[in-house]
């Protein structure tokens, strides 16, 4: 998703640094950008011209990069152990005025603000994928977050052309505490065999003028990360509307996750 | 439907269990892409019938419907070829 986000950027004129682990990683996101550029050519007119805006970007494994950088958007895996050590290096590395912003559908924005020594620069920022097409944002306010940083964070995504609507930290914050309930429910629907998955989709998709249903919606987001979303709502809440449809913990077990594994509740190629 | 156009439909109908699409049916104003869809289209059309597809290509009308698709198929061999 930090693909997404540097691509934005770079599509608005600004010079992004992606880093990743590894170079193999790096290639897939270079691949990746160059989709997202073709999406860009497909829906939006006038086109870009992919050649400047790719030029714009630098793709590296070393941390030291970020020395430059005058506001950072972490996209890494949603594991708070391996999220709470990049924050302690971003620290040390990035400028002390610099903000952070956590692409995080997960993890509380307070708790992450504490493994660094700047809380008050750190915010939120739930971006909807591909991130180059969604014109807005979830932000979500820590609970040091500053008024001033709140206010960085609206620049920034102003000048990346988008909008956003600023909400307090909670776990699964607005999005996704409930479109993970409705995803959940729309597994049960299929365990009751109260309808097929095209059924409930175009449920949506018709009468309510979605433009995925909820099914598709999961198998483009993986279904088990979908199951390790509803279960850290479990978790957070205590509250049993958040329980995990069995079917759901079946299809994750049997390897069907949707898009990326070529099959979940849909066939893919 | 010819062999392209057969191609084409049996990779929507897939997508789309129990629509029929027709030859001329737009598929993007019925609501049936999304922008993730629409690349996947792009990446299957390439790879499908051994294409390159160029940025000045990617204009949505070249994807609209089963006959457009295999119209600029065509096109597309014939300038390679």
């Amino acid at each position: 998703m930090g693909v997404g986000v540097a691509q934005s950027l770079a599509q608005t004129g600004h010079r992004a640094i992606v880093v990743d682990v590894s170079d193999a990683v790096l290639e897939r996101a270079r691949k990746e950008m160059k989709n997202g550029l073709r999406a860009v050519a497909l829906f939006k007119k006038p086109a870009i011209d992919p050649r400047e805006v790719t030029s714009r970007v630098t793709y590296t494994t070393d941390y030291q990069a970020l020395s430059a950088a005058s506001f950072v958007v972490e996209n890494v895996t949603e594991k708070w152990d391996i999220k709470k050590d990049v924050y302690r290096r971003l620290d040390e590395i990035c400028k002390p005025e610099v903000v952070f912003a956590a692409n995080t559908s997960a993890i509380s924005i307070t708790k992450i603000g504490s493994a660094t020594k700047r809380p008050a620069q750190v915010v939120g920022m739930h971006f909807m994928n591909p991130v180059p097409m969604k014109p807005m944002v979830e932000v979500i306010r820590g609970y040091h977050t500053t008024p001033a940083t709140l206010e960085a964070a609206k620049r920034f995504l102003a000048e990346m052309g988008k909008d956003c609507i600023v909400v307090e930290d909670s776990p699964g914050f607005v999005s996704n505490r409930v479109l993970m309930l409705t995803i959940n429910e729309a597994v049960f629907l299929l365990q009751d065999r109260v309808a097929e998955a095209v059924e409930v989709d175009r449920i949506f998709k018709t009468c309510f003028e979605h433009k995925m249903g909820p099914l598709e919606t999961a198998d483009l987001i993986g279904l088990d990360t979908i199951l390790y979303s509803i279960e850290v709502l479990h978790e957070s809440f205590n509250d049993d509307k958040y329980r995990p449809c069995p079917l759901l913990k079946k299809m994750v077990d049997a390897g069907l996750l949707g898009r990326k594994s070529g099959h979940g509740f849909y066939r893919y190629e | 439907m010819d062999a392209i156009e057969t191609k084409i439909n049996a990779y929507l109908t897939r997508f789309f269990p129990g629509v029929t699409l027709g030859l001329d049916d737009d598929i993007f104003s019925l609501g049936f892409v999304n922008s993730m869809f629409a690349l996947q289209l792009v990446t299957f059309l390439e790879h499908g019938f051994e294409i390159e597809i160029e940025n000045e290509d990617l204009e949505l009308d070249n994807f609209r419907s089963i006959g457009a698709m295999r119209r600029f198929v065509e096109r597309k061999r014939s300038d390679a070829g």
